[in-house]
């Protein structure tokens, strides 16, 4: 031969990969977002943007100021900060300030994801970690909620969401109860279809039942998600409240106002699902599912709030290392045993 | 046991490569010129190496023995070709590490006529004859392995095999020398077949090829004896099917226990290129000097199907395949989930060479690492059914001890937990870091 032979690389087997990767895989859970996202904002009119916008921002300040890479800002390249962002924005009552959403993305990134060492350390969901602390700060804010003008006031922005960092200005809009409020504290039961299509009022991304679950087959299609997590979750609502039901009918929600209810489909198809910090074994899965489940229910009927995804899905967090360390794969010819 | 799994003949968990095979599955095998220098290392079989019984200087014939077995676990070598031993030394291997070999000179005036014994009565040979004249031949597995086969042959007492299981699956993406062998040589595969069958007391023969190879399966059906015990059994197309321990349970559903062996459930699996060396030393006299190869991937020229002398420079055999293209990056001997990059063109062909397999920047191209983000994407693809998430994470921590629990000895490498992470984390390269690490530490003396 008389070319110079080429300087041959040595890297190992495999060589070949499969197409998906972690940021790709990110970026398809804000896609499967966007129907759900878009149908809030026609709900709730430009406020819902504004909100979102400020949240996300907020996650993305973060995760810049507190990256330790080699280059700042090239952590955002995967997409999380944008998704924990979206998600927290997704939780929040329409009308809230707008400083208080950036404040809580940026509490739940930094203190979510960013001390725990980034991508793939944290033990608790970033988006809900930021939801929990403003939850715990500003409770009454977190509580109000605006009633959801179905697009009518589509260009009208409400006078709490420009308010000034720590002014308190007061409440101008028409405020109402959430379906899950007006059951718990009214005995005062939601029509389905309203739930299902988002005549009502509630966060931002509660409100739009049928789109949540289209994004969520759309990344079940992809492989994006464990489809274990929301099923168990799901079917654990559903058995939990037909027991309930059985029991005392007018007491009770039934299945499916349990399941097109509050931030149920939110938070078991995309944030228990987060693969972070849910287990990571197959039979974990189902654990993880099923006490998200149970722990909503109880939240919900016993509890003193009347919603308890956010909670539900913290303390099934804390729980992952453990169930995981317990559910290994039964190995191929082996029996039975955990390290 | 699923009754579904048994239904498409599959094991469970596994990935799906791009074949690749459309390259080079319809070229007939062609035969590699002779050159001018071979190199056959002592050590290209697992176990103990060949031990030289040639000197520098002297004339060889092509077939004729050049070195014995250094134990039981080691099996002869044979000049590939007529000609001069010009040294009895050090060589750098495929792993480039110096390794003891043979350097022979081919006599460009030789007939290259294989100078071995003829047929031989294999049916009057005792088994423990015919073991040794296995490994006499210097046969071993040509899948890739090349773990000696008389001793895969070598069944302690009071142990039954009651199938001999041929593995035609050939799972690696681009390789087709199984492929092809299958097409164009059913009758010495199903004569060797036969022969080992026997051999073994065995009742059947099953020959497990992918259903990517209809033509292979209709072709070795239409050669069956009528009342020969032979089934072809059509595989599902999933990597790794022809891992043994993979094909048994998808032909007869059961596990191999961990630790134990195909025989410990009366299975014997043979590669169909094994098979074949067997009939073509006991029918033809033919020792081990040269085995059939795919040379393909998109950094060669004219790809194909070649038989090759063992001991031929990948030079030789690139050259013949019309050279490397210019962007050429990376060779690949073996599959390319399996097998091992070499670092230098002078690399001989050895025994367990599969493939020779051209990659360019393509796919050599560095993906950026992400942390691992626990999405089990790896735990759904490793046949195994270990936690490679676990495993990696605590290899990069090295705490390989506390691997042992999670069984990372019962790991084969198969790379499909690396081929699965969507964070490009090499973790089956991670794993056999701590393998490497358990098993060859030594611990500080206090």
């Amino acid at each position: 031969m008389n070319k110079k032979d080429p300087d041959l690389l040595l890297f190992h087997a495999p060589l070949l990969r499969q197409g998906m990767t972690t940021p790709k895989a990110m970026r398809d859970v804000i896609y499967a977002l966007l129907p759900a996202t878009a149908a809030s904002i026609w709900f709730f009119g430009l406020s819902a943007l504004l909100l979102l916008g400020a949240s996300i921002a907020g996650a993305v300040l973060a995760e810049w100021l507190f990256d330790n890479g080699q280059r700042r800002g090239e952590s955002l390249r995967d997409a999380t900060a944008v998704l924990t962002g979206l998600l927290l924005g997704l939780t929040l009552p329409p009308g809230l300030p707008m400083w208080m959403a950036f404040l809580g993305g940026f509490v739940g990134v930094s203190l979510g994801k960013v001390i725990w060492g980034g991508l793939g350390h944290n033990l608790f969901n970033p988006a809900l970690l930021g939801r929990a602390f403003l939850q715990a700060t500003f409770p009454i804010a977190m509580t109000t909620w605006v009633v959801n003008s179905y697009g009518g006031e589509f260009t009208s922005v409400y006078a709490s969401s420009l308010a000034l960092p720590f002014m308190q200005s007061g409440i101008d809009s028409v405020t109402a109860a959430t379906p899950l409020g007006m059951l718990k504290f009214d005995q005062e039961v939601t029509p389905l279809a309203n739930l299902m299509f988002g005549k009502i009022n509630g966060s931002l991304g509660e409100t739009s039942g049928v789109l949540l679950l289209l994004g969520g087959i759309y990344l079940w299609l992809r492989r994006d998600l464990d489809w274990r997590i929301p099923v168990s979750i799901l079917l654990t609502v559903v058995l939990f409240s037909a027991v309930l039901s059985l029991v005392d009918a007018a007491r009770y929600p039934t299945p499916l106002f349990s399941v097109f209810s509050g931030g149920l489909l939110l938070g078991a198809i995309y944030m228990a699902t987060d693969p972070v910090t849910s287990p990571v074994t197959p039979r974990g899965a189902w654990i993880f599912g099923i006490g998200v489940g149970v722990l909503v229910m109880l939240i919900r009927v016993f509890g003193g709030l009347p919603e308890g995804v956010m909670y539900a899905i913290l303390l099934m967090n804390a729980a992952t290392p453990l169930i995981d360390r317990y559910t290994q794969p039964r190995v191929f010819g082996r029996g039975a045993d955990s390290p | 046991m699923k009754p579904l799994s048994l239904l498409r003949h599959s094991f469970e968990h596994g990935v799906h490569p791009a074949h690749h095979k459309a390259q080079t599955e319809d070229l007939p095998i062609q035969r590699v010129p002779f050159v001018k220098d071979y190199v056959m290392p002592l050590g290209q079989h697992i176990g103990v190496p060949s031990r030289a019984v040639v000197v520098a200087g002297e004339r060889v014939r092509r077939g004729q023995i050049i070195a014995e077995p250094g134990g039981f676990v080691s099996t002869a070598l044979h000049s590939p070709v007529t000609g001069t031993i010009r040294e009895v030394g050090n060589f750098r291997g495929a792993d480039g590490r110096f390794a003891p070999a043979i350097a022979i000179e081919a006599d460009p005036f030789a007939t290259q006529q294989v100078d071995a014994g003829a047929a031989q009565d294999w049916e009057s040979l005792s088994l423990e004859k015919f073991i040794e004249a296995v490994q006499m031949a210097g046969i071993v597995g040509l899948g890739g392995a090349a773990f000696p086969s008389h001793v895969k042959l070598s069944v302690p007492d009071g142990v039954r095999i009651r199938h001999l299981l041929v593995n035609g699956a050939e799972c690696e993406p681009y390789l087709t020398n199984d492929h092809r062998l299958m097409v164009e040589r059913p009758d010495a595969l199903l004569d060797g077949a036969e022969i080992v069958r026997q051999k073994l007391g065995a009742e059947e023969t099953i020959i497990g090829v992918e259903s990517n190879k209809p033509d292979a399966i209709e072709i070795i059906r239409r050669h069956i004896q009528p009342g020969q015990p032979v089934r072809v059994v059509p595989l599902k197309v999933k990597y790794p099917q022809g891992a043994e321990k993979m094909m048994i349970k998808s032909v007869f559903g059961k596990e191999v226990p961990a630790g134990q062996l195909p025989r410990d459930v009366e299975v014997n699996v043979n590669n169909v290129g094994t098979i074949v060396a067997i009939a073509d030393y006991f029918l033809r006299g033919l020792p081990l000097i040269e085995r059939v190869l795919t040379v393909a991937g998109p950094g060669v020229t004219y790809p194909a199907n070649l038989v090759v002398p063992l001991g031929t420079p990948v030079r030789e055999v690139v050259r013949f395949c019309g050279g490397l293209k210019g962007e050429s990056r990376e060779i690949i001997m073996g599959g390319p989930m399996m097998g091992r990059p070499i670092a230098s063109l002078d690399v001989p062909v050895l025994k367990g060479c599969s493939g020779v397999l051209v990659f360019t920047e393509a796919e050599t191209a560095r993906r950026k690492e992400y942390p691992c983000i626990s999405c089990g994407r790896c735990l759904e693809a490793c046949p195994y059914f270990l936690n490679p998430s676990r495993l990696a994470r605590l290899s990069r921590a090295r705490m390989y001890d506390a691997m042992k629990a999670y069984h990372v000895f019962d790991c084969v490498e198969c790379g499909c937990c690396t081929f699965a992470c969507p964070s490009s984390i090499p973790i089956v390269q991670l794993i056999r870091t701590a393998k490497d690490d358990l098993t060859h530490r030594k611990e500080p003396e206090e």
